[in-house]
């Protein structure tokens, strides 16, 4: 850049980044306040799963799927069990589809209102931040007494579960539930009905319809986006094939579709409500019996060292489609194994979204599609040739100001 | 686009019908779970990498698809690419997947960009051209995507063969020990603490 040059001028966020706690190097091309141009590149805490991966058998690689992500404890060794299930024909127990599926929804449940939380830091109600993940707590400890642990769960083995859901824990799940949808009215309300909110997130961050199926975009960023795409309705994998569940897209609520954030926050929030009612679900239908095709580990082992052949398995993530390719030639360990996280899908709608956006709205647009990568820490700007640095906190207080000034 | 719902037989007798011996390999795989046993499928297909574009042509055609991702194989002398599609989403326990996948030998691994068909494959074939050493012929964007930007070149971490990661690449933690040369911390005998009498409530402050 020259020194004369006064625009565009290039802001470079990252590596680590201002909305989440997740790695990407952001640099954008600025007109003013404006946001002419966006380019990102990720991979900053790339780790070699997949490497790691293709030289370790299934009943290992389960336990290095439940560490791909934080949040999403269960999609990933599902998808991984999935595929593997179908290579080597196992035929998963019907209990265990339920017990899966409810703990799936669990997760939808918690990561949902932890986003919620984060969307509410970044425009600055840090109060309803506080609320939020306040509530998500029930959700954290049900799946605790569920699975033995908050993060990690360690539940999903190849051809089942690894723990029942016994008769007394089934009071534990209905208070949560119950709970959970007495207050929805309450978070709708305070999401949706403050003029605060609307402001800054109505006709914010669009991605059109077209652009949505373009990019490959999956999950909540899709539907908000009025792309009638759910997993759960489309491939009926585990027990959704027995369940009825339908997408929820914007316009059931507000009787359109903009797809903006706003239109993300509905899609989200109606979520809760959507798995709490497939959660009530599965505990009534579930079928008694066993909770895995084969108990015993090395047993297990030996079917998927005889197995060969390829296949997918996906899943809907709270973020959209998780997608894993593997590949088996008879051997200990897969000799292709692809993970394709939701978030995979969702980056490159960033572009569009933040392209016309100012400065302060970079926060909430990048994390309106919930991304999953994992912090940040420094903004450097470069203005003219000089370059000052801003850090997070900076970045949040002129998010914050925005909001202030349009209180105003 | 046209908005008939096709069975997964129908969709398959497309392709087999439109590239012919083209296809060098086909078959629908059947998935059934859950009480009712709802079924759901999946199309696996290799073709020619001439056919590629053409395939995934004859696949628009039929409704706009989703690319899930590319996924790839290092099968010894040459590396297979596979392009994960679905189609028909949003129809209630009607969306298949679909496979295309093209063999491309070692010594010429080139594949034409879909990109243009496609905006949101770039992500994917950047992602192929680092790990596997794959050159996508028109990509838009050649840069590289996860890898770092001092990576060394020539080395493809998903390969099999001697531009995979060479060992002293390969930090093995479980390896590492403590180390030898250091001088043993001074570790003096633990001291006890005191507990509080049976009965007296625990003093303000301490833990």
């Amino acid at each position: 850049m020259s020194e004369k040059k006064k625009s565009p001028y290039i802001i470079p966020i990252g590596p680590t980044h201002p909305a989440l706690k997740e790695p990407v190097m952001f640099t954008f091309e600025m007109e003013g306040e404006q946001v002419s141009s966006v380019d990102f590149s990720p991979g900053q805490t790339h780790r070699g799963i997949e490497w790691m991966g293709m030289r370790r058998n299934p009943v290992q690689i389960v336990h290095l799927t439940d560490r791909i992500c934080g949040i999403c404890g269960v999609v990933h060794t599902l998808s991984f069990s999935l595929a593997v299930e179908q290579i080597a024909d196992i035929q998963v127990p019907e209990r265990a589809d339920y017990i899966r599926v409810i703990l799936h929804e669990f997760e939808r449940i918690q990561s949902h209102l932890l986003w919620a939380g984060v969307a509410a830091h970044e425009l600055g109600f840090d109060s309803l931040l506080h609320l939020t993940w306040r509530v998500r707590e029930q959700a954290m400890d049900v799946i605790e007494n569920l699975t033995g642990n908050r993060v990690n769960y360690g539940i999903v083995q190849v051809g089942g579960v690894r723990r029942d859901i016994v008769p007394e824990q089934h009071r534990i799940i209905e208070e949560c539930l119950t709970t959970y949808e007495g207050l929805l009215e309450k978070l709708l309300n305070l999401f949706l009905n403050d003029r605060t909110i609307a402001m800054r997130c109505r006709d914010c961050g669009v991605l059109s319809r077209k652009d949505a199926i373009e990019l490959c975009t999956v999950g909540p960023t899709s539907r908000a986006s009025g792309v009638n795409m759910d997993l759960r309705q489309d491939y009926p994998y585990a027990a959704y094939g027995d369940l009825d569940v339908r997408a929820i897209l914007p316009d059931q609520h507000m009787g359109e579709t903009r797809g903006d954030v706003y239109d993300r926050i509905v899609v989200r929030l109606l979520e809760v409500g959507q798995s709490c009612g497939i959660i009530r679900q599965c505990l009534s239908e579930m079928p008694a019996g066993e909770i895995t095709a084969e108990p015993k580990l090395a047993k297990l082992l030996a079917i998927c060292k005889k197995a060969t052949g390829e296949a997918i398995g996906r899943v809907e993530a709270p973020r959209g489609e998780c997608l894993h390719y593997v590949r088996m030639d008879g051997k200990e360990s897969p000799t292709s194994w692809k993970v394709k996280a939701s978030s995979y899908s969702n980056l490159m709608s960033w572009i569009p979204m933040l392209r016309g956006e100012q400065i302060a709205d970079i926060p909430i647009i990048v994390a309106s599609i919930d991304p999953c990568l994992s912090c940040t820490d420094r903004v450097a700007v470069v203005r003219s040739g000089s370059r000052s640095i801003l850090t997070k906190d900076d970045l949040h207080r002129l998010s914050v100001e925005k909001t202030r000034r349009l209180q105003r | 686009m046209t908005e008939m719902v096709l069975s997964p037989e129908q969709v398959m007798e497309r392709f087999t019908a439109r590239f012919g011996t083209g296809i060098r390999e086909a078959h629908i795989r059947e998935r059934r779970e859950g009480k009712k046993k709802v079924p759901h499928y999946t199309l696996w297909i290799d073709l020619d990498r001439e056919l590629l574009r053409p395939a995934i042509q004859a696949l628009i055609e039929i409704r706009y698809p989703h690319l899930s991702v590319i996924g790839a194989n290092d099968l010894g002398d040459s590396i297979r690419l596979l392009y994960i599609f679905s189609i028909q989403y949003g129809e209630v326990k009607g969306e298949y997947m679909v496979t295309l996948a093209v063999t491309l030998p070692k010594n010429d691994l080139s594949v034409p960009t879909i990109s243009d068909l496609i905006p949101g494959a770039v992500f994917g074939e950047r992602e192929k051209q680092e790990f596997l050493g794959v050159k996508v012929t028109g990509i838009p964007d050649n840069r590289r995507l996860f890898l770092p930007e001092d990576f060394p070149e020539g080395v493809y971490p998903w390969r099999k063969d001697e531009t995979g990661l060479p060992d002293d690449m390969i930090k093995e933690l479980w390896r590492s020990k403590r180390p030898t040369d250091r001088p043993v911390p001074p570790a003096g005998e633990k001291e006890l603490c005191e507990l509080p009498a049976e009965g007296t409530p625990p003093k303000e402050g301490s833990s």
